[in-house]
């Protein structure tokens, strides 16, 4: 019999109090009467009374909580309580903690998870069951979570809720199958796209091998005279897929003959590297699970961005966190690892105001959850992967389009921190020797993440685990990260790591094993979660927190003992060999033996074919408007412009005492388009980041799109004060439906203009990844299939290093009086604009135009490093990108920050633009508004003379924002601070 | 004058241990960070150190409520050693998360529940000081940042009267120059009486929730670069001549000139 403890608060309870407003927000009950809520533990294990009430003490505040022990604890009144709690398998941080804590009061271990946390919501207000049922559902996630309803005479009736212990019980007896691979062709595609027949008919959900995959292996193992085992089929198609080996960026595409990676994203920098020469700041690029350039002279930096597309499209919150954990990793796997420093984040969302429901299946049964929980999930799993672990998130940005509705786009990146030299090792080096033990360490192995995306909803409410999505556990990998990176890689216990993501041992332990040469794995010795996972599945989980080290047998004993002292676990799984082959042992028996060169490279080789494709987009009817006061107000509180301060202040941007420019700037708090970060305190040196990304151009071009990224990546940077010499860049492709030729052309495209810009600029690219099918198949409302694919998608981050932080500017305009300057020139460049997607939404149609902005790198480029020289002369009080929304909302996030007004004239500006519409909201690129201070002015004429520039007014005393026309008449007389509210309105509930 | 030594506590997800032993040694103290574990094992004693400082962060992830899980191992393991400790001497100070382990330690009273707005919230703050404590000698005001999701203080009208009566409310939160600057309620969390850090009876154990680590340097304060441009337009010739050191540093100096 399991024991419940229950505690409550006795002060005001402020999660009470924000759920009740939630629930109320939700429109299904106008008022709720009283909302209570109730923790409660629930502990299997045997334990004696005195035991319990000693946990029930300890774990209660006894001036801000009560508790009650195996006897429910409720309000007098109360209409219906909800209680939410996980499914089985499902990662429970609060379990664990009890648990830890109970072990060490009481001086004993618990067995398996041990104890098991719950929530009970006890609700007043005039409700039915209908209604309660739905206010369940939007709290909780049946992919992850139960909840059950009782109402106060049921709950009375039955004193309490019933006991529940959501224990993973397997009944089977883990077992190896082997596969016959001599079937005719259809059943050999059914393996592939369905995935391997269980003994009991069913399927294990997709190889993703395709038939001539599956011939090559059919071959290898008829060569070696035997039938695959169910684990090296599942190992080839883990290490053969497009997820690990990026098949479409490497595979050659018409005169590609070595691919669009090699030709034009490595190609780029090599070609930048060798003409940089000396003064080529790459250190290791391509090459390690992040890219890393140099610092100083003392230290490296590194960088990675990842996406998590699918599973937080699932589970938003649990596919947010593992986004953030897992790329936090490839920081600890990089080199002998890298401390992490600086998290970032970029989310492209459908509208959160769509409640237009969407269905995975034609029954209507399985409904994904609404953008608005999704965007809410995915915010708060970055927040808590980052918060948690104590690492600074002052980078991102949100983007919305209604085609994200189906995959959201999540971006997680890590910036870390690594020395050049580890003792005598050059830290960025790193070589499994044979001989060295693999050591697994971090969290144990469950059925986590194993062919993720198939599942049905009938198998999670058994007591299988809830294995298509997973929650992180920051403290798990704080402390994993704290013990490698602070300790053990200091004392130089290892020879190389790496993460287990996607792929799980499998991908980790086959990476490393190439270093040495091969590998002998003993799976039995892989720490389970529970029991009864068959050996393949130990191979390719990932569940999560967890790294393989490479040790020297002689240092085990110390690095053991480290660990088990930081409270990691870590376990010998096998050693690493020269033998030329993987061999897996599961209780001594041999389940796997694959030469590591077929592992690697017996793949085939696909070529692959485009179809050239452009779009023609109908051009909006621009009518001439006297005033632009009110369309001003309403771009800025579009989603893709309006503040999302209220993501910028839930995440710690300032842990780690390195923070410098900020993500919200000025006085009026604006959010800024470039961070800046000072990770080695005792160094004046700083870490800049920014971004650039323009999926609406991709409508009409994709080349200009990627070109537009990487010039508002490095125009934002410039803005802050720093220079291109010492600046890279990272590439994140989220592609729709890849294997179509017409999107094929569409990426040739964008990696071309990947290469043409980052040569012409010489600014590297020192890491990437790609996503390739974020396309949603399902049903609408109707159980009609609908098919909703991102429009190709490309983010540009950008990573520099400033030599003395204290020379960097902010965005804000910083005293009246200030003489404003335009840098750069303006065209008619409206095509998928913001602008034009406003006009074409209230038209309702696609008139987004077609002149779509392009990029001339060699003026741009001579702008970008007078701005540079500028600033470092400190000749420029303030500077802002013109980018979204154009040199109108650039002026006023400018005035906005400074709360400060402005006197402008568009008048004349560089460039050439026919009417207003074109001079406020054209998005040409390259250009930046400066403030000036009067005693600066004429030094700061001097240096501009030879680039375009123009000076278009003065910082004004009083709020209002002025500007004149193309034809010199007032067009724009706002007040600051309605234009202030007006970009704080869209997200002000959020 | 010999340093004063400082052990700055760390593990099971507390963070801000490297920043609080910068602050510690640039104020010119020496700082360790030891891992509880070690304490626990006898590696190292604290009876070497003057001065102790649990930092921010989020020890065992808050799950059971913030602090409350490190402080229970604290105790079941360290109390005879942290009550040899805050018997001497000695000055303790905890930051954030510290400050919600001091509670939980019973080294302060009062508690550290969840912000208004249910929400972790990262911004500045300005502090009124109204203690003797010696970790607070000579400040008046102090802005510098919060970042919490915990850190309203609560505290029964008995505690209260007591925290007032013997002078142990060490800051509030007041309508001061960030505030008015950002257009920012100046309470940020809807603490009791705007109690943003207290102390014991003796004023040697502090618990502050805002972190002083990170504003010790001018370029951490959120309007530096508009300092900057005011301080280079007063100066003659344009001469740049920025201050090095933020408000927060005042705090940790203090602690080391409490042992010169």
């Amino acid at each position: 019999m399991p024991y419940k403890i229950h505690v409550a608060y006795i002060v005001p309870d402020t999660r009470a109090d924000v759920k009740k407003r939630y629930i109320e927000n939700l429109g299904i009950v106008k008022k709720l009467n009283n909302l209570v809520l109730v923790d409660a533990y629930t502990i299997d294990q045997q334990l004696s009374k005195l035991s319990l009430s000693k946990i029930a003490q300890i774990i209660t505040d006894p001036d801000s909580e009560t508790y009650t022990i195996n006897e429910p604890l409720a309000p007098k009144k109360f209409d219906w309580v909800i209680e939410i709690g996980f499914l089985p398998g499902v990662t429970d941080n609060i379990g664990t903690t009890a648990r830890e804590t109970i072990e060490d009061i009481l001086e004993t271990r618990l067995n398996g998870q041990g104890v098991y946390s719950s929530q009970l919501l006890f609700l007043s207000g005039s409700l039915t069951k209908p209604l309660v049922k739905q206010i369940a559902e939007s709290l909780y996630n049946p992919l992850i979570q139960r909840a059950y309803i009782k109402s106060f005479n049921e709950f009375n009736r039955d004193r309490g809720m019933d006991n529940i212990v959501p224990e993973v019980r397997i009944q089977k007896k883990p077992h190896v199958l082997s596969i016959d691979l001599k079937v005719n062709d259809d059943e050999l595609e059914k393996i592939g796209k369905l995935g391997i027949k269980n003994v009991d008919g069913t399927r294990r959900g997709p190889l993703a091998l395709d038939l001539e995959a599956l011939k090559i292996i059919r071959d290898y193992f008829n060569k070696k005279g035997r039938k695959p085992t169910d684990i090296e089929l599942e190992s080839l198609a883990q290490t053969w897929s497009e997820h690990c080996k990026h098949t479409i960026f490497a595979d050659p595409i018409d005169e590609i003959e070595n691919g669009l990676f090699k030709t034009f994203i490595k190609g780029a920098t090599d070609k930048i590297r060798k003409h940089k020469g000396k003064s080529d700041f790459c250190v290791s690029v391509f090459t390690d699970n992040s890219g890393a350039i140099i610092f100083d002279d003392e230290y490296l930096i590194t960088d990675k961005v990842e996406t998590h597309n699918s599973p937080s499209a699932l589970d938003p919150f649990g596919g947010a966190i593992t986004g953030i954990g897992g790329v936090n990793r490839d920081t600890l796997g990089f080199g002998l690892a890298a401390k992490p420093i600086i998290n970032k984040y970029g989310y492209c969302f459908a509208y959160p105001w769509d409640s237009e429901p969407l269905f995975r299946d034609s029954e209507r049964k399985q409904k994904m959850l609404p953008p608005k929980r999704i965007l809410e999930g995915v915010i708060d799993g970055v927040r808590v992967g980052g918060n948690n672990s104590g690492i600074p998130t002052p980078q991102g940005f949100m983007f919305f389009d209604k085609r994200y509705k189906g995959k959201p786009l999540v971006f997680v990146g890590t910036v870390g921190l690594i020395p050049r030299k580890v003792g005598n090792h050059v830290a960025f080096k790193k070589k499994a020797e044979s001989g060295d033990y693999i050591v697994m360490i971090g969290g144990k192995v469950g059925q986590d993440g194993i062919h993720g995306a198939t599942f049905s909803s009938e198998s999670l409410n058994t007591s299988s685990p809830a294995s298509a999505v997973q929650i992180g556990d920051p403290i798990t990998q704080k402390k994993l990260s704290d013990a490698v990176v602070k300790e053990a890689r200091d004392a130089e216990l290892f020879n190389s790591i790496t993460d287990n993501g996607a792929g799980g041992l499998s991908s980790s332990v086959c990476e490393m094993a190439r270093e040495s040469g091969g590998c002998v794995v003993n799976l039995e010795k892989v720490p389970l979660k529970y029991p009864g996972l068959d050996p393949w599945q130990i191979w390719i989980s990932e569940s999560q927190e967890r790294m393989t080290l490479s040790v020297p047998q002689k240092k085990w004993r110390k690095i053991a003992d480290l660990f088990s002292r930081r409270g990691v676990e870590a376990t010998v799984i096998g050693k690493f060999t020269a033998s030329g082959k993987c061999e897996i042992f599961y209780n001594k028996k041999r389940i796997m033996n694959i030469d590591m060169d077929f592992l690697h490279d017996g793949r085939p080789i696909k070529r692959q074919a485009s179809l050239t494709f452009f779009t023609h987009f109908k051009e909006p009817k621009l009518k001439e408007e006297k005033n632009f006061n009110n369309t001003i107000i309403s771009m800025l509180k579009r989603p893709n412009i309006a503040s999302f301060m209220f993501i910028s202040q839930q995440y710690d941007h300032e842990v780690q005492a390195g923070s410098v420019l900020k993500p919200l700037q000025g006085k009026g708090l604006v959010n800024s388009d470039a961070t800046v970060t000072r990770p080695v305190l005792t160094s004046q040196k700083g870490v800049i980041l920014s971004y650039g990304i323009n999926p609406y151009y991709s409508d009409i071009d994709t080349y200009h799109m990627a070109a537009c990224a990487i010039d508002t990546a490095i125009r934002n940077v410039i803005c802050s004060g720093a220079h291109l010499d010492h600046f890279a860049l990272l590439d994140n492709f989220c592609w729709s439906s890849s294997d179509s030729p017409e999107r094929l052309f569409q990426l040739k495209k964008a990696t071309q203009a990947c290469y043409d810009y980052a040569v012409q600029y010489g600014t590297p690219f020192i890491s990437g990844k790609d996503s390739m099918f974020n396309d949603f198949k399902g049903y609408d409302k109707n159980g009609d299939f609908i098919k909703i694919s991102v429009p190709p998608t490309l983010l540009i981050s950008g990573i520099g290093v400033i030599p003395d932080v204290s020379k960097t500017i902010s965005l804000d305009l910083k005293f009246p009086g200030d003489s404003l300057y335009i840098l750069g020139e303006t065209f008619d460049e409206l095509g998928a604009s913001e602008y034009f997607h406003m006009l074409s939404e209230h038209a309702r149609d696609d008139s987004i135009g077609n002149s779509v902005p392009k990029v001339n790198a060699q003026k741009n480029k001579s702008t970008y490093s007078i701005v540079s020289h500028a600033i470092n002369k400190g000749l420029i009080a303030s500077a802002i990108s013109v980018h979204r929304g154009g040199l109108v909302i650039a002026l006023l996030k400018t005035a906005m920050a400074g709360m400060l007004g402005i006197n402008v004239s568009l008048h004349n500006i560089p460039g050439k633009v026919t009417n207003n519409h074109q001079a406020l909201f054209s998005e040409s690129q390259g250009r930046i508004i400066v403030s000036i201070s009067p005693s600066s002015e004429k030094e700061f004429q001097k240096i501009v003379k030879n680039i375009p520039h123009k000076k278009i007014g003065t910082v004004s005393k009083n709020s209002r924002v002025m500007i004149r026309g193309v034809n010199n008449k007032k067009i724009v007389d706002l007040n600051i601070k309605d234009a202030l509210n007006a970009y704080r309105e869209t997200f002000a509930g959020y | 004058m010999k340093k004063p030594i400082g052990i700055i506590l760390s593990g099971y997800g507390l963070n801000c241990e490297e920043e609080t032993a910068h602050a510690f040694q640039i104020a010119g103290a020496q700082a360790e960070i030891v891992h509880i574990n070690d304490l626990i094992k006898g590696l190292v004693k604290l009876d070497k150190y003057q001065i102790m400082a649990f930092p921010g962060g989020f020890s065992y992830g808050d799950d059971l409520g913030s602090g409350k899980a490190y402080a229970l191992k604290f105790k079941n393991h360290l109390q005879k050693d942290l009550d040899r400790f805050s018997q001497r001497d000695t000055l303790i100070i905890g930051i954030c998360n510290g400050f919600q382990i001091l509670t939980h330690l019973n080294l302060l009273t009062g508690t550290l529940t969840f912000n208004t707005s249910a929400r972790y919230l990262d911004r500045w703050v300005d502090l009124k000081i109204e203690s003797e404590s010696p970790w607070l000698r000579n400040i008046k005001t102090l802005s510098c940042p919060i970042a919490h999701g915990e850190g309203r203080f609560h505290a029964n009208k008995k505690i209260l009267k007591d925290l007032k009566q013997n002078k142990m409310i060490a800051a509030r939160y007041y309508n001061g120059e960030m505030s008015a600057l950002y257009n920012l309620d100046p309470n940020p969390n809807g603490s009791l009486d705007n109690i943003a850090g207290i102390t014991d009876r003796t004023g040697r154990i502090l618990g502050i929730m805002p972190h002083p680590e990170r504003a010790m340097y001018f370029t951490q304060l959120p309007h530096w670069t508009y300092l900057k441009e005011k301080l280079i337009r007063k100066s003659v010739k344009n001469k740049r001549n920025l201050p090095t050191y933020g408000p927060g540093l005042k705090i940790f100096k203090n602690a080391v000139s409490y042992f010169l």
